[in-house]
């Protein structure tokens, strides 16, 4: 069977109600198969092949007798940032597990649940927003995540609503072989809400299986939304993920990107900032090793005027991996007064690493501020000899000034204990010698 | 406790040392003095392990070993140490955490038990005090944003904390205010013991007011040309090194 075959055979077997849901889901597959997956001419996919992934077969993770695999709670340990007192919501091979996920207290009105549910129950009706972010007409795995929207968190924050504790979305992929996931999360923050959400991406086996994830966020007047997803699939895993926002006026919406995982992986993080004085930071962090391709594609759309935006990635490259950044700014003639900074810096561990930066701005205002910058750099020469000098060794030394070089972009994290364990996963990453 | 004999050695193609040879004995302070260009600096990298540098003949033992053969940190687990003419910045690791790895490698090195953040800062605490430093650089990045004056103290602070056994201090007195020579150069001398040897690199004779040698050595055109008493820098400081090397050059 081929690749399309199997996408469409699955396709069939979904449940067809509710009509809003089939349609939707009808849609998505029209234009996946209208569009097809990208090749490299498409200029979003210059530096990454698809390849690996348009030629294989991956079959649904959970359909019909296809059930999540157990596992348990301890299972997910390593996982989780030491904090019980987040809330957490826990989806294993693209399922909610209501056994393993704990989200009590919220704030008065907000709801958490899950979207199987939502579309059953039709509480909260999640079909008014979504696919209104998310362009499954441009953008391939999107429309694909579409045609097999099922489960994945649908969070409602009404006006005013304040959630204290972060919502840690946690997708566990089992690792079945040629297997499919198509989370899509949706996300609803009212005028003046506010909540952090942390969506990560974990894998318990070492199978090769796809992870294919959509996030849409509404922010709306006021409302904002400290985003962080964190990619540590399986070495073996491919994962395409976007996260797509758009923000109405004064609100605020901070994006941290941290991907360590995958053969192949690909992370979009968009916004849209249509109302006036509106703000978004996109920051990240990308860390490959070994043979490890990893895709970076961010995008700020200036619509309305007096907004500020700014975005710092680095990448650090050890081995023979392969990084991409591909920052795009793009304002419209109305967006007079933008403030837009973008740095990209990355460095290589190696002489077979390979880096591939691509800023672009586009504006079409004349009254903006707009920066941006990229390096390539490799490890400073002189300040391995000053550690060496004082008796730490070269491999020590290593370790120490590549985490020295993340240290900036993960000091803008807010979120102290996610911090704290993204430091300790910086430092462990290149600890072996296979990076040199 | 060193010794260098008929040392040569240079970068790529360029011979830069030719032909140094030096004894130092316990207790002692030696000062290496010469003009730009004359290979005052390169010595001390070669004698710290500076990997872009090549010894093409000579050798340099240190306390019965050969020294040569070491890489840069085994020399610093033996207690040799370099005060940077240019200490490095290093943005995102807090000097705390530099010193503190870099004591818990020693100790490492030689079998003793490493020690705690907490531990560390008790002991570090005196140490700061020496060269006129507060707690609050430590949280700092090492060198990161340190005025001129700020980065030589930090290098003395950091061989207070290391205690050597044998110090290499280059160009320690280049780019500082009188005050601040004169706190660096009081640090230093409150860490001369009998078992310890400082060899001071130094075009100018103003920091030997304060670090009293018992040996000055004049360095020209890649060589020793005039080795003397503490006297010996004075008389250079008196009639420059022109004379020293019209000398040199003659004999």
């Amino acid at each position: 069977m081929t690749p399309g075959e199997a996408y469409r055979e699955d396709f069939s077997r979904q449940t067809v109600s509710p009509d809003w849901l089939a349609s939707l889901r009808g849609k998505g597959l029209a234009w996946f198969e209208a569009l097809g997956f990208p090749t490299m001419k498409n200029e979003d996919w210059h530096f990454t092949s698809v390849s690996a992934i348009a030629e294989r077969a991956f079959r649904a993770a959970t359909q019909g007798e296809r059930r999540p695999a157990t596992i348990k709670l301890a299972d997910l340990d390593r996982f989780t940032f030491g904090e019980t007192s987040w809330h957490r919501l826990v989806f294993v091979d693209g399922i909610f597990s209501e056994d393993l996920s704990l989200y009590a207290g919220l704030a008065k009105g907000a709801k958490v649940s899950n979207l199987a549910r939502a579309i059953a129950s039709g509480v909260g009706r999640p079909e008014r927003q979504l696919g209104k972010i998310a362009a499954f007409e441009q953008h391939a795995f999107t429309a694909l995540n579409t045609a097999f929207i099922g489960d994945g968190a649908f969070i409602e924050l009404p006006a005013d609503a304040v959630v204290r504790e972060p919502i840690h979305l946690m997708f566990v992929s089992t690792g079945r072989a040629d297997t499919v996931t198509h989370p899509r999360n949706l996300i609803v923050a009212a005028r003046h809400s506010r909540a952090t959400v942390v969506e990560s991406y974990v894998s318990l086996g070492d199978a090769p299986y796809l992870t294919n994830a959509v996030t849409e966020i509404h922010l709306g007047e006021g409302a904002r939304i400290d985003h962080y997803k964190i990619q540590r699939e399986s070495e073996s895993a491919f994962h395409v993920g976007t996260a797509q926002a758009r923000q109405a006026r004064n609100s605020q919406f901070n994006s941290f990107l941290f991907a360590v995982g995958g053969a192949l992986a690909r992370t979009n993080i968009y916004t849209t900032l249509e109302g006036d004085s509106a703000t978004c930071t996109l920051d990240g962090l990308y860390l490959a090793n070994g043979t490890q391709h990893l895709d970076q594609q961010t995008s700020i759309e200036h619509v309305a005027p007096n907004c500020p935006s700014h975005e710092v990635y680095k990448g650090i490259l050890g081995g023979r991996s392969h990084g991409v950044f591909n920052g795009k700014v793009y304002v419209h003639p109305e967006a007079q007064k933008t403030d837009g900074k973008q740095s990209n810096n990355n460095l290589l561990l190696s002489k077979t690493a390979r880096v591939d930066t691509k800023p672009q701005l586009e504006i079409f205002a004349d009254d903006v501020k707009c920066t941006h910058g990229a390096t390539i750099g490799r490890l400073d020469d002189n300040a391995m000899f000053y550690l060496n000098s004082r008796g730490v060794g070269r491999e020590k030394a290593r370790m120490l000034l590549t985490y020295a070089f993340a240290a900036d972009v993960l000091e803008r994290i807010e979120l102290e204990p996610l911090k704290r364990k993204l430091e300790e996963m910086v430092l462990a990453r290149f600890a072996d010698k296979t990076a040199g | 406790m060193l010794e260098i004999n008929d040392l040569h050695a240079g970068i790529g193609d360029k011979q830069i040392l030719k032909g140094i040879s030096l004894r130092v004995n316990a207790g002692e302070v030696h000062a290496v003095m010469g003009p730009n260009g004359s290979g005052k600096s390169t010595l001390a990298q070669v004698l710290a392990g500076h990997p872009s540098y090549q010894v093409t003949k000579g050798t340099v033992t240190y306390n019965g070993e050969d020294l040569l053969s070491l890489d840069a940190e085994v020399r610093a687990q033996n207690g040799i140490f370099l005060a940077f003419q240019y200490p490095v910045e290093i943005p995102g690791v807090s000097n705390a955490y530099f010193l503190r790895s870099a004591f818990n490698e020693i100790r490492k090195a030689r079998g003793q038990e490493e020690v705690d953040p907490l531990e560390f800062l008790d002991l570090v605490d005196e140490k700061l005090k020496l060269v006129d430093m507060d707690q609050a650089m430590l949280s700092r990045s090492v060198n990161h944003g340190f005025s001129g004056g700020e980065k030589k103290r930090n290098e003395i602070f950091q061989m207070a904390v290391l205690s050597p056994q044998l110090a290499i201090l280059d160009e320690t007195d280049s780019g500082l205010d009188i005050d601040a020579l004169r706190i660096v150069a009081e640090g230093v001398n409150k860490l001369r013991t009998k078992e310890n040897a400082t060899i001071v690199v130094t075009h100018y004779q103003r920091l030997l007011n304060y670090i009293v040698p018992d040996f000055v050595h004049v360095l020209a055109g890649g060589r020793i040309v005039k080795s003397g008493g503490k006297e010996l820098a004075l008389e250079l400081e008196a009639k420059g090194y022109d004379w020293i090397q019209t000398a040199g050059a003659a004999a």
